[in-house]
C-alpha cells in the first residue's frame, strides 16, 4: 500500500476579490522510500497542496473543498489537530523554502532541534541532546556541540538548512516534505543540500516529497515527477520517462524555455502569455490558451490525467486520444 | 506580438480611486465617515438650528428653571443655569471639533516639513533633528501647555497652536520614517540613476507616496487632540465660559453626575461616539491606503 | 558573438575599482572595525554593444559591482571611464548629466515602478530628463516605446499595480530605453519571473541591445542565463573577478576552480546526465568579504589549494586564448586536461 495517497484534493482561498480555486481535483501517490517530484511555476499549486496534507492552511481564507489524503490508513484531512499533531513533525516533517525565516530566532538551535524530540518521544533531556548533536554531525555542520549552542543568525543559509533538515529529519519520520529548499540558496550550496537530501534517504530510508520550479533539481533527484499547472495534475511519470518521452505540451514547454538547453544565438523559445488568474473559472484545460497543438476540444473537457503509457499519466486531451508528437 | 496577457482591458483606476473602492467596502470606516461628517454638518449649521429648530440659543439662561431632564421643550435638558442641553452639545461640538481640526493642521504642517527635511536630508541633519525631537518628547506637555496658557492668557486660538506645536513631534517621527523606507525604495533608486534633480525626485516620486500614511496618522491624529482638549477643559485650563466644548459639558457634568446623570450622558456620549468613529475611518484609510496589496 | 577590432576604443573602461563600506563599532565614539570589500580590484573592458555576463554567488559583489559602475554607490578607489570621460571625478549636475549614457534594471519587478505615477507620466520623465520634447510629441515617442518593448500603448494611462511582474519589468526596459543611452546594467533582471516569463524578457533585452547597439552588463546567479544572452562572461567571487572570457568558452573550458564549481553544480534537466555527473563541490560557504583570506581569495575551499595560494594573491592571467583569462596561480597545471564533465 503506498505511504500517501491523496484523492481528488480540491481547495480554493477566499480574497477580497474573490474566491480563488488554487487547487482543483489533485490526486497523486507516493511509495515508501519514493521520492516525488513536484513541479510548476508560481500559482500552480504545488505549495498549496502540501500545505492542505500538512493542515497548515490559514483557516478563514483557505477552505478544503474535497478529496482525501490518506497516510498509512488515516486520512489527514479529516483528523481533528490533536490527531493530527501526531503525523505532523514525528511521521510527516517539512522544510521550507526560506531558511532565514524558518528558524525561531529567539531560541538556540540545539533547543529547536530538540523540540520535536521532547514532543513526540518519551525521552529524557539529556538523551535528546545527544540526538541531536548527533544529526547536527549527520547534517556536516563542523563542530556541533559548539553550533549547537548558538542562535540562528550566526549561521549563513546554506548551514540554516542544514539545520532545518536536521529538524526535519531528528524524529526519523516517513515522510519529509520539501518546499522548494534550495530555491534561495546560491548554486553551489544547493548543490551540497541536495547532496545532503539524497544522503539522509539512503540512511533512513523516508519518502520525499520535494516542490521546486527547476527542472534541472527535480532531474537529479527525484524517482518521479509530477507536474501542475493552475491547480491541477498535468502529467505524471517516471523521472527518466518524463523527460525523453514528455506526454504533455505544458512539460514539452517548460523544458524548452530552459536556457540551459537552449542555443545560444537564437530566440529563447517563450510559452506566449502569462499564468491565468485562478480567481476566473477556467473551463476544460487550464493551458489552452497558450498552448500551441490546443483545439476547439481542449476548452471544454475537463483536463483530467489518464495514464497514456505504463506509469505514465497525462491530462492532455490529444495526447489521450491520438498520438500526438510533442 | 504583446502576449495574450491579463486584464489590461479593464479600466484604469487611479491610486486614489482604488483606494476609495477599497474604503467603501469597509463598513465600519463607512459607519465612521458618515457619522463625522453628519456630526460635522449639525455643529457647524449649529447656529441656524438653534435659532429655528431648537428655539434656544447656547447662552439662553433660565435660572429659575434650573437643571430638567429631557423634555418637549428642551430635548435633552438643561443644565445648572438653565441653558439648553442640545444648544449646548451642538455649539461645544463645534469648538471641540474645529480644535481638533486646527491642532492637527498646525501639528501636520510644522511635522510634515520637519520630518521631511530630517528623512530627505539623512546623515548628520537626521541625527541632530531627531535628537531635538527626542528631547522635546521627553517634556511633560500637560506641565508645558498649563505654562502656555497661563502666560499667554487662555485664549482659544492659543490653544489651538500650544495643542498643535506638541502633537507635531510624533507626526514629524512618523514622516520621517517613512520618507526614510520611501528612500530604499528601488523607484526611487530608479529615479536617481535616471538623472532626475533631486527637487523632482522628493516632490514627484517621494511626497506623493507620503500622503497615503500622512492622511491616515492626521485622521488619527484628530481624536487623540480632541481628548487631549478635553483634558484640559476638564482641568479648568482650555475653553473658557462663555464658550464651551464637549470637555467642559464632560466637566460641568461630571460635577451634577448623581442629580441630573443626562449633562453628563449626552456630551461623554457625543464625544465618545465621535472619537469612535474618527478611529475606524482612520483605521479603514489605513488599509485602503495600503499599497503593499500589490502584488496581485 | 563578434570580436571587435582592436583599434575601437572600448565604451567603457573598468580600473582597479574598489568599493568598501566601513564598519563601525562603539556606542557614542564610533570606531573603525575594518570595512567589508565587496568589490576589491575590479577591472575589465567593455565594448560598443557587447553583452558581458557577471555572475557569482550571494556576497560576491556583483550587484554592488554594478550599481558602483553606474555611480548609485561611489567608489572608493579607481575609476570608471565612459567613453573615455572618468566618471570617479564627476560630481553633481556633470554626473546627472552623465546618466543620460547608462542606465540600470532593478531585480524585483514590484519595487522598480513608482505606484502613483501612470505609465505615460513615467515614461515622458524619462524621456524628458535630459532632453527637450515638445510636449506635443511625447504620446507618440510613449508610444513607440511601449511597442519596444512588447506592450499595447492603450495600456499608457494605467498605474505599476495594473501590470504582472513580467510585464513590469518591461516597463522598467522601457525606462532606461527611453533616455537613449549606451550602456544598461541589468541587475538580476528575471530572478524574480517565473521560468515561461524569464525567457520573454531575456529575448526582449537582447533584441533591445542588438537593435539599439546597446552594451549589457547582465548581472546574475545563473549562468546558463547568462551563458545564453552574453557575449563574455565573468566570473565573481569575493569581489574580484576570478574569470572572464567569451561565454562559450567560460562555459565550456572554465579555468578557474571556482568557475568550474559553480558549473558541475547546476542542476540539467537531463536525468541521465545528472545521474552521471562528477560533482566538484567546494566545502563550506564563502567567506564573509569583511575578512577575506590572505592570498588568493578561494584557497581555504579549492580543491587545488597549496600553500603558495595562501601567500600570493594571483592576477589575471590569459590561457590558451589571450581573451580568456583566470585569478589563479596553477591555471595552467588544473586545466591541461579536460576535467571538467558536464
Amino acid at each position: 500500500m503506498p505511504l500517501l495517497t491523496v484523492n481528488h484534493l480540491r481547495m480554493s482561498f477566499q480574497t477580497r476579490a474573490g474566491t480563488a480555486r488554487a487547487v482543483q481535483d489533485v490526486s497523486f501517490q507516493i511509495e515508501r522510500g519514493e521520492t516525488l517530484g513536484l513541479v510548476g511555476e508560481s500559482g500552480s499549486g504545488k505549495s498549496v497542496t502540501c500545505y492542505s496534507i500538512m493542515g497548515l492552511l490559514p483557516r478563514p481564507q483557505a477552505r478544503i473543498e474535497g478529496g482525501q489524503a490518506i497516510f498509512d490508513g488515516a486520512d489527514l484531512l479529516a483528523l481533528p489537530p490533536r490527531e493530527l499533531n501526531r503525523y505532523r513533525g514525528r511521521r510527516i516533517s517539512m522544510i521550507f523554502q526560506d531558511p532565514m525565516t524558518s528558524l525561531n530566532p529567539y531560541s538556540r538551535i540545539e533547543t529547536q532541534l530538540m523540540e520535536p524530540l521532547l514532543i513526540h518521544e518519551k525521552i529524557t533531556r539529556a538523551a535528546a541532546r545527544r540526538r541531536a548533536l548527533d544529526m547536527l554531525s549527520a547534517v556536516g555542520l563542523p563542530d556541533p556541540s559548539a553550533r549547537a549552542r548558538m542562535y540562528p543568525h550566526e549561521f549563513s543559509g546554506g548551514m540554516r538548512q542544514r539545520v532545518m533538515i536536521a529538524m526535519a529529519l531528528i524524529t526519523k519520520p516517513d515522510l519529509l516534505i520539501a518546499d522548494e529548499p534550495t530555491t534561495a540558496l546560491d548554486v553551489t550550496v544547493q548543490a551540497q543540500i541536495l547532496e545532503l537530501m539524497k544522503r539522509m534517504r539512503q540512511e533512513l530510508g523516508m519518502a520525499i516529497l520535494l516542490i521546486s520550479h527547476d527542472l534541472g533539481v527535480v532531474s537529479g533527484f527525484c524517482d518521479r515527477v509530477m507536474v501542475m499547472y493552475a491547480g491541477r495534475v498535468m502529467e505524471s511519470a517516471r523521472t527518466a520517462d518524463l523527460f525523453y518521452n514528455t506526454r504533455h505540451p505544458y512539460t514539452r514547454a517548460l523544458q524548452k524555455s530552459t536556457p540551459a538547453l537552449q542555443v545560444k544565438g537564437r530566440e529563447l523559445y517563450t510559452i506566449a502569455g502569462a499564468p491565468p488568474d485562478l480567481l476566473q473559472p477556467l473551463p476544460g484545460c487550464p493551458f489552452a490558451p497558450r498552448c500551441e497543438f490546443a483545439i476547439e476540444a481542449c476548452a471544454r473537457a475537463e483536463a483530467i490525467p489518464v495514464e497514456v503509457a505504463p506509469g505514465h499519466d497525462s491530462a492532455c486531451l490529444r495526447v489521450q486520444k491520438e498520438n500526438l508528437p510533442l | 506580438m504583446p502576449p495574450p496577457d491579463l486584464h489590461l482591458d479593464e479600466k484604469s483606476a487611479s491610486f486614489w480611486q482604488d483606494a476609495w473602492h477599497r474604503l467603501r467596502k469597509n463598513r465600519l470606516a463607512m459607519f465612521g465617515l458618515v457619522v463625522v461628517a453628519v456630526l460635522a454638518l449639525l455643529c457647524g449649521l449649529a447656529g441656524p438650528i438653534c435659532g429655528h429648530i431648537i428655539g434656544f440659543s447656547y447662552e439662553q439662561q433660565n435660572l429659575a428653571l434650573g437643571p430638567v431632564g429631557p423634555n418637549h421643550v428642551h430635548w435633552l435638558g438643561t443644565d445648572r443655569m438653565g441653558r439648553d442641553m442640545l444648544a449646548r452639545l451642538l455649539y461645544g461640538g463645534r469648538i471641540s471639533l474645529m480644535v481638533g481640526l486646527l491642532a492637527t493642521v498646525v501639528s501636520l504642517f510644522i511635522g510634515v516639513t520637519y520630518g521631511a527635511v530630517s528623512g530627505f536630508a539623512g546623515g548628520n541633519v537626521d541625527m541632530v533633528l531627531m535628537r531635538c525631537v527626542d528631547i522635546l518628547y521627553a517634556l511633560p506637555f500637560t506641565i508645558f501647555v498649563i505654562l502656555l496658557m497661563v502666560f499667554f492668557g487662555q485664549n482659544i486660538i492659543l490653544l489651538f497652536v500650544a495643542i498643535g506645536a506638541v502633537q507635531w513631534l510624533t507626526m514629524a517621527r512618523i514622516v520621517r520614517g517613512q520618507v526614510m523606507a520611501i528612500k530604499q525604495q528601488e523607484f526611487v533608486e530608479a529615479a536617481r540613476a535616471l538623472g532626475l534633480r533631486r527637487r523632482r525626485i522628493l516632490f514627484r516620486h517621494i511626497l506623493p507616496n507620503l500622503l497615503g500614511p500622512i492622511i491616515v496618522y492626521a485622521t488619527l491624529t484628530v481624536p487623540e487632540v480632541m481628548l487631549l482638549e478635553a483634558f484640559l477643559s476638564f482641568l479648568g485650563l482650555g475653553v473658557q465660559p462663555p464658550h464651551s466644548s464637549w470637555g467642559v459639558l464632560i466637566k460641568e457634568g461630571a460635577e451634577m453626575m448623581e442629580e441630573s446623570p443626562w449633562m453628563l450622558i449626552y456630551p461623554a456620549a457625543a464625544m465618545a461616539l465621535t472619537l469612535f468613529s474618527l478611529n475606524f475611518l482612520g483605521d479603514g484609510l489605513r488599509d485602503a491606503l495600503d499599497t503593499r496589496g500589490s502584488k496581485e | 558573438m563578434n570580436d571587435l577590432p582592436k583599434s575601437a576604443p572600448p565604451l567603457l573602461r573598468v580600473q582597479n575599482l574598489k568599493t568598501h563600506f566601513p564598519v563601525e563599532t562603539g556606542f557614542l565614539v564610533k570606531r573603525s572595525a575594518g570595512s567589508v570589500k565587496a568589490v576589491d580590484g575590479v577591472s575589465f573592458e567593455l565594448g560598443q554593444g557587447e553583452i558581458l555576463g557577471l555572475v557569482g554567488e550571494s556576497g560576491c559583489g556583483k550587484s554592488t559591482l554594478g550599481r558602483t559602475i553606474l555611480q548609485l554607490i561611489r567608489p572608493t578607489e579607481g575609476d570608471v571611464l565612459f567613453a573615455g570621460c572618468s566618471l570617479a571625478n564627476l560630481d553633481g549636475g556633470p554626473l546627472r548629466q552623465a546618466r543620460a549614457s547608462f542606465q540600470m534594471i532593478f531585480q524585483d519587478p514590484y519595487a522598480t515602478l513608482n505606484p502613483r505615477m501612470t505609465v505615460f507620466d513615467m515614461l515622458s520623465e524619462a524621456i524628458l530628463a535630459h532632453r527637450a520634447v515638445p510636449g506635443s510629441e511625447l504620446p507618440a515617442r510613449v508610444n513607440t516605446l511601449l511597442q519596444k518593448v512588447g506592450l499595447p500603448p492603450r495600456t499608457r494611462g494605467k498605474y505599476p499595480h495594473e501590470f504582472s511582474g513580467g510585464q513590469r519589468q518591461r516597463l522598467a526596459i522601457a525606462r532606461a530605453v527611453a533616455v537613449e543611452p549606451r550602456l544598461i546594467v541589468a541587475d538580476e533582471p528575471v530572478s524574480a519571473l517565473d521560468v515561461s516569463i524569464q525567457a520573454q524578457i531575456i529575448n526582449l533585452l537582447a533584441r533591445v541591445s542588438r537593435e539599439m547597439g546597446l552594451a549589457l552588463i547582465f548581472i546574475s546567479h545563473d549562468l546558463s542565463v547568462v551563458h545564453y544572452i552574453s557575449d563574455r562572461i565573468a566570473v565573481m567571487y569575493l569581489g574580484r573577478i576570478v574569470e572572464i572570457g567569451p561565454a562559450s568558452r567560460v562555459f565550456e573550458h572554465p579555468l578557474h576552480p571556482y568557475t568550474q564549481a559553480l558549473i558541475s553544480a547546476i542542476p540539467i534537466p537531463d536525468p541521465i546526465r545528472e545521474a552521471q555527473r562528477k560533482r566538484v563541490l567546494p566545502p563550506g560557504d564563502p567567506p564573509s568579504p569583511l575578512n577575506p583570506p590572505s592570498g588568493c581569495p578561494f584557497h581555504p575551499r579549492c580543491p587545488h589549494a597549496q600553500d603558495r595560494c595562501a601567500r600570493e594573491v594571483p592576477s589575471l592571467e590569459p590561457f590558451r586564448n589571450p581573451n580568456h583569462l583566470a585569478s589563479c596561480l596553477r591555471t595552467k597545471e588544473i586545466n591541461s586536461r579536460e576535467t571538467i564533465s558536464h
